[in-house]
């Protein structure tokens, strides 16, 4: 029999669920004020227990608390997440058909694209091509602010890519139905939408994980093909300066 | 544990005792596998739907997950409000028996501090507490002149939009009512038409008479006995 819940466990996922997403360090703390408001027992580096009691108790309705890497800082964020593999139609909020097929557009532009992103031009533009009911620009200009509130898309001076949230949720999903175009980060192992990829053999790698792997380095050099690595100097940031287009050869239909 | 003594007192009244469609014998048509897999199912429609704190119907529980299992409708939901309880501290609670309609409150005792709600939900339950402690205050029922005079007076105005709040009537007499909160009835033989603002069962289950008044009391700088009938209604309901 697994652990009991106390009202601190119960606390600690109420609010783990308002946020959508959690950062590490917010985490430790609401773990610590959960246990302090509920009087329940509380060691600073036993959140881990603390979660899988929660998850113990979540996985007969299928869910989990999972823990994702943020693929801008490379810090870790928790989300409580659907485990039956997570289609987009089942995301955790009520969208109606338009708005969930905007979406699955949307995904698909990003997850096509290089570099993870793709401009709000171009997803606008899916606007008028949707076979649930055409939605206009500004309706769609609208929707996509509430992905973002929604933390299912960020933004970027008017690009957008992938939530962690949206990551942590539906990674399964897209390495199954994105197979041969969903990259897997060569360090980390784990999706990788947005990333740099090498110029000779087409490996990619998130961010944080190309700062951390070139630290140290004195030239960087691809780890597959040992390759100079062309891509900007980690830590600079490539965005804006670099233009966005999407991969070249890939005609694919939508995932659904 | 704790958790065990507050869900036995589940089931009883809130739930839908009586039903017509109600078979005794419904646990031997199914089997309890795919009982549970309904309340499951049950629980993530639930907990997506309270998100916007709108009342859930009973009919779009039936159409969107219970579907065939109609005749086991009683057991799934008496199940899935046990499990909202045990794993989440959120109570099922039926707030309307004519059209059977469910809200689901939170059960956990207040915590103080930055975890209440999410920011952007911050400022609007400041005026919505606000407004609850006017009404509680002036003994349960305000007419909407006397509680837009009242709102005049912290400069927000009906009319005009608000930088926090935006459309603040829409936020009131909408949003609000919505989700239960508040209750507006039209009063009877009034011309122009005249309302009375009143608590809604979601401020009743969820908001403390008790911490409202001593609020009050803090901010006029008196005992909270000073107002009697407010007090032991306070006592009363803790």
């Amino acid at each position: 029999m697994a652990a009991q819940m106390t009202d601190a466990h119960r606390r600690f996922l109420q609010v783990l669920m308002s946020n959508g997403i959690t950062e590490g360090s917010e985490a430790r703390k609401l773990h610590q004020h959960c246990c302090e408001t509920d009087k329940v027992y509380y060691a600073h580096d036993k959140l881990d227990d603390f979660i899988s009691t929660i998850n113990s108790h979540l996985q007969p309705l299928f869910m989990q608390i999972r823990k994702g890497i943020s693929e801008d800082d490379g810090r870790a964020h928790y989300a409580v997440v659907n485990l039956a593999e997570t289609e987009v139609t089942k995301m955790a909020s009520d969208y109606t058909e338009m708005e969930l097929e905007l979406f699955r557009k949307t995904m698909d532009l990003i997850i096509l694209s290089e570099n993870g992103f793709a401009s709000s031009t171009d997803i606008l533009n899916l606007a008028d091509q949707l076979k649930t009911k055409k939605m206009k620009k500004k309706e769609a200009e609208q929707v996509l602010k509430v992905f973002v509130e929604d933390k299912w898309l960020s933004e970027k001076n008017g690009e957008y890519t992938l939530h962690t949230r949206c990551i942590i949720e539906m990674e399964q999903y897209i390495l199954s139905n994105y197979q041969d175009v969903a990259r897997k980060c060569n360090i980390c192992h784990s999706l990788a939408i947005q990333s740099q990829v090498c110029e000779s053999c087409g490996i990619g790698m998130h961010l944080p994980c190309v700062r951390k792997y070139f630290r140290g380095q004195a030239e960087p050099r691809c780890p597959k093909c040992n390759e100079f690595w062309y891509c900007d100097t980690p830590g600079v940031s490539r965005m804006g300066s670099q233009t966005h287009h999407r991969a070249p050869l890939l005609v694919v239909d939508d995932a659904s | 544990m704790s958790q065990r003594k507050r869900s036995k007192g589940f089931g009883s009244s809130q739930m839908t005792d009586g039903e017509d469609d109600f078979i005794p014998t419904q646990t031997e048509r199914r089997s309890q596998d795919q009982v549970n897999q309904k309340v499951s199912e049950l629980v993530q429609f639930l907990l997506v739907k309270d998100q916007k704190k709108i009342p859930i119907k009973r009919a779009d529980m039936l159409k969107n997950v219970i579907r065939e299992y109609r005749d086991a409708y009683s057991e799934i939901v008496n199940k899935a409000g046990k499990t909202l309880q045990e794993v989440f501290g959120l109570q099922l609670v039926e707030i309307d028996s004519k059209r059977h309609t469910y809200i689901l409150i939170n059960n956990l005792p207040c915590a103080e501090g930055k975890y209440l709600c999410r920011d952007e939900e911050k400022e609007k339950m400041g005026l919505l507490l606000i407004i609850l402690s006017f009404i509680f205050m002036k003994g349960n029922s305000v007419k909407d002149s006397a509680l837009w005079e009242f709102l005049h007076l912290l400069r927000v105005y009906p009319g005009r939009q608000h930088q926090v709040f935006g459309d603040v009537r829409k936020l009131v007499t909408e949003e609000f009512v919505r989700q239960k909160y508040l209750e507006i009835t039209p009063i009877p033989l009034t011309d122009p038409q005249e309302f009375k603002y009143q608590w809604g069962p979601r401020a009743e289950k969820e908001i403390s008479k008790k911490d409202v008044l001593n609020a009050v009391a803090k901010i006029q700088g008196k005992d909270p006995t000073f107002w009697s009938s407010q007090y032991s209604e306070a006592e009363a309901t803790r």
